[in-house]
C-alpha cells in the first residue's frame, strides 16, 4: 500500500511527476492549474529536478523540446488558452519524436473564456491542434487518483513511443480534493541513445529536427509516424465500463462528466431504465472498437454523448457507431457542469421518441 | 599526399564533409568554420550541443559535427535554455539570424539574457530575411531596399534598425556582449578570438554570452560578394559598431 494523502488534483499531478522521475519542469502560470508549478516550486529543495517559470507558454513548450531532446524526462502544464499557444511546439515535438508530458487543465472557452472547467478543447487535443499530420496520446483522468496514475503512465508512454503525451483534465478535477494513494518513487535512468548530449568518439553526431525539405524524405517521415500512430491505436486504447452488460442505452462521457454520468446511470437504473456508461480513459486512441461492438449488439438502442462542450466527442462516437444506432448529444458550455437530473430528463425525452 | 607536399591548412575535424548550401560570398560559411575551429582547438566536440532555428542556418546540423537541435522559428533561446539547464556541464550555443533572434524570437532572447542563461548566442545579423528571399528585417538599415521595402525602409512606419547587442548588454544576466564581423581576414581572426573568449566565460559559468556578427547577404542585397563586403564597411559597421560592449570584471 502506497502513501495515502488528501490532495488537490493539480498537486497530486505534481507529486506524481516528482515520483515518476521528472527531471525538468517548464511552465507559465494560468488558472486553474497554477498549483502545479507552485507545488513543484515549494517541493524543489527536497528533490533535484530543474524548475523554470518561463516567460510564456510558447517558451515553455520549446523548453520541453530542448529538454526532451537533451534526453531528460520533462513536463509542462497549462490551461486552455495556454495550450493553444503551445500548438506549434507540440507539432514540432511530435515530428521530432520527443518524449514529454503536457497537461491541459482545461477551462471553458473559446477566447479568454472562463476559469471554470470545460471540455471544449477535445478537438484540439485529439485531432492535432497544431499543423500537419500528427497524433498524440491523450489521457483523460476523472479523479484525483487518476491525476496521479495518468501522470506516471504518461511518462512511460512518452518514452515508449517517443511521443508527446497529453493529460486532458479539467478545472474540476484539477481543483477538487480527494484521497489518493501515491506510488513509490521510480528510480528513473533514461536510456536515450538518440539524445543530443554531446557527440562522443564512439558515435556519429545526433541531431533532432522536424525539417525534411525534400518531399520524398518528408513523406517517408510521415509514413513512419503514421505507422507509429497505428501501433499506438492497436495497443493503447483504454476505457472503463459501468453497467453496460445488459444496457440498452449507452452513455459516453470522459473526465468530470463521466462522474456525473455514473450518477445518471444509477438514477436511470432506479427508474427501471437499463443504462450503462462507457468512459474513454484514452480519448486518443479512442475506444472506437468497443463502441462499434456495442452498436452491433441487438440489445443497445441508442448512444448519448454527455459533454461540457457544444458537441465534440460525439463526432467520434458517431464515427464508431457508423449510423447503426441513433446517437444523441447533450452538453453544457461556459463552465456549467450538467446535472444528472437534467441529463436524465433529456435522455427520457429522446427515448420516448425512439 | 603527393611526395614533396605537406598539409599546411585544412578544415577542422568538427566540420562535416557535406557541401554547404550557402550562397557564394556568404559569411555563414566563414563563421561555421571558425566557430568549429574553436570547438576543435578547445577539445569540446564531445561536450557541445548546438541549436539552430529557422533561417538560412537551419541546416547547420548538416555541417557542424556536434550534437545539434533544430528549433522552431524564434525559439532557439528557449530550447537552448532547457538544454543547458538539463546538461549544465555541456557547452551550449544557439546560432540564429536576425529575423529569428530580433523579430519573432525577441521575447525569448531578452528573457534568456535576463535570466543569465549560461549559453552562447551567435547572432548572425545580415539585416535581411535571406532564406525567404530578401524581405525586410528589424535590423534592415534605414532607406535600405528589400522586397518588402522596395522604396527603402521608412523609419516613420517601420521603426529604426534594432541594436540587439547594445540592448542585451544592459541586462544584468549578460556576462559578455560583443559585435564582430567576417568581412576582412583581420575581422575573421578577431571573431574567432571572440568566440573563444565567450566559450571560456561559459566554462566559468559567469552568465549569458552574446556575440553578434555583422554579416552579409549578396543574394538578398542583390549585389556581388565584393560589393556586399564594401556595404558592410560603408553602411553596416557605421550603424552597428564593432567591439566588446560588456565583459566580466569591466
Amino acid at each position: 500500500m502506497g502513501e495515502i494523502r488528501f490532495m488537490k488534483g493539480n498537486e497530486a499531478l505534481a507529486e506524481a511527476a516528482i515520483r515518476a522521475g521528472m527531471q525538468g519542469y517548464f511552465g507559465y502560470p494560468i488558472t486553474p492549474q497554477s498549483e502545479v508549478i507552485e507545488y513543484l516550486a515549494a517541493e524543489q529543495p527536497n528533490h533535484d529536478y530543474t524548475l523554470l517559470q518561463a516567460e510564456s507558454e510558447v517558451a515553455s513548450i520549446n523548453m520541453l523540446y530542448g529538454g526532451a531532446a537533451a534526453g531528460a524526462r520533462v513536463m509542462t502544464t497549462t490551461s486552455s488558452p495556454g495550450y493553444s499557444l503551445m500548438q506549434e511546439g507540440v507539432s514540432y515535438i511530435a515530428c521530432a519524436e520527443l518524449p514529454c508530458v503536457v497537461a491541459n487543465i482545461a477551462r471553458g472557452g473559446p477566447g479568454l473564456g472562463t476559469i471554470q472547467p470545460g471540455q471544449g478543447d477535445y478537438f484540439q487535443a485529439v485531432k492535432g491542434g497544431g499543423h500537419g499530420d500528427y497524433r498524440q496520446i491523450v489521457l483523460a483522468p476523472n479523479s484525483v487518483q487518476e491525476m496521479v496514475d495518468h501522470t506516471v503512465l504518461a511518462f512511460e508512454l512518452a518514452d515508449k513511443y517517443r511521443t508527446p503525451v497529453l493529460i486532458l483534465s479539467d478545472g474540476a478535477i484539477g481543483q477538487m480534493m480527494e484521497k489518493v494513494e501515491l506510488p513509490e518513487p521510480i528510480p528513473y535512468k533514461p536510456v536515450k541513445p538518440w539524445a543530443t548530449t554531446g557527440k562522443t568518439k564512439d558515435r556519429e553526431r545526433n541531431y533532432i529536427t522536424s525539417l525534411y525539405i525534400q518531399s520524398a524524405d518528408m513523406e517517408k517521415k510521415n509514413i513512419h509516424l503514421q505507422k507509429k500512430f497505428k501501433e499506438i491505436e492497436e495497443n493503447e486504447v483504454r476505457f472503463e465500463e459501468y453497467m453496460t452488460d445488459d444496457a440498452e442505452l449507452i452513455i459516453t462521457a470522459y473526465g468530470v462528466t463521466s462522474r456525473t454520468s455514473k450518477k445518471i446511470v444509477d438514477l436511470a437504473r432506479e427508474a427501471g431504465i437499463k443504462m450503462g456508461l462507457l468512459r474513454p480513459v484514452t480519448v486518443w486512441p479512442f475506444p472506437s472498437g468497443r463502441i462499434s461492438e456495442l452498436a452491433e449488439s441487438g440489445r443497445v438502442k441508442a448512444f448519448f454523448s454527455i459533454e461540457m462542450s457544444a458537441g465534440q466527442m460525439v463526432e467520434d462516437v458517431r464515427l464508431a457507431v457508423n449510423g447503426r444506432k441513433p446517437t444523441f448529444f447533450y452538453g453544457r458550455t461556459g463552465g456549467v457542469i450538467p446535472t444528472p437530473e437534467e441529463v436524465l430528463a433529456f435522455v427520457s425525452k429522446r427515448v420516448a421518441e425512439l | 599526399m603527393r611526395e614533396g607536399y605537406e598539409v599546411i591548412y585544412q578544415k577542422p575535424k568538427t566540420l562535416t564533409d557535406n557541401r554547404m548550401h550557402y550562397c557564394p560570398g556568404c559569411i555563414h560559411g566563414i563563421m561555421h568554420k571558425i566557430f568549429m575551429e574553436v570547438i576543435e582547438e578547445m577539445d569540446l566536440q564531445d561536450k557541445t550541443v548546438g541549436v539552430c532555428p529557422v533561417g538560412c542556418s537551419v541546416f547547420a546540423y548538416d555541417y557542424m559535427d556536434v550534437d545539434m537541435q533544430e528549433a522552431a522559428h524564434g525559439r532557439a533561446a528557449a530550447v537552448a535554455t532547457a538544454v543547458k539547464r538539463m546538461l549544465p556541464d555541456r557547452i551550449v550555443f544557439s546560432y540564429q539570424g536576425d529575423g529569428d533572434l530580433a523579430a519573432i524570437g525577441t521575447g525569448e532572447t531578452i528573457h534568456a539574457c535576463n535570466r543569465g542563461e549560461n549559453f552562447l548566442f551567435i547572432f548572425i545579423n545580415n539585416g535581411i530575411y535571406g532564406m525567404t528571399g530578401g524581405q525586410m528585417a528589424p535590423t534592415t538599415l534605414s532607406e535600405q531596399k528589400t522586397t518588402t521595402s522596395p522604396f527603402g525602409r521608412d523609419k516613420k512606419s517601420t521603426g529604426s534598425p534594432l541594436k540587439m547587442t547594445e540592448m542585451v548588454s544592459q541586462l544584468e544576466g549578460v556576462a559578455f556582449a560583443a559585435r564582430v564581423s567576417g568581412n576582412t581576414p583581420a575581422n575573421v581572426r578577431k571573431a574567432k578570438r571572440t568566440f573563444r573568449k565567450a566559450i571560456e566565460i561559459q566554462q566559468l559559468g559567469l552568465g549569458t554570452q552574446f556575440v553578434e556578427v555583422v554579416s552579409n547577404c549578396p543574394s538578398g542585397w542583390k549585389c556581388s560578394p565584393v560589393e556586399s563586403m564594401n556595404w558592410i564597411v560603408e553602411q553596416s559597421i557605421p550603424y552597428y559598431p564593432l567591439g566588446v560592449f560588456k565583459e566580466p570584471g569591466k
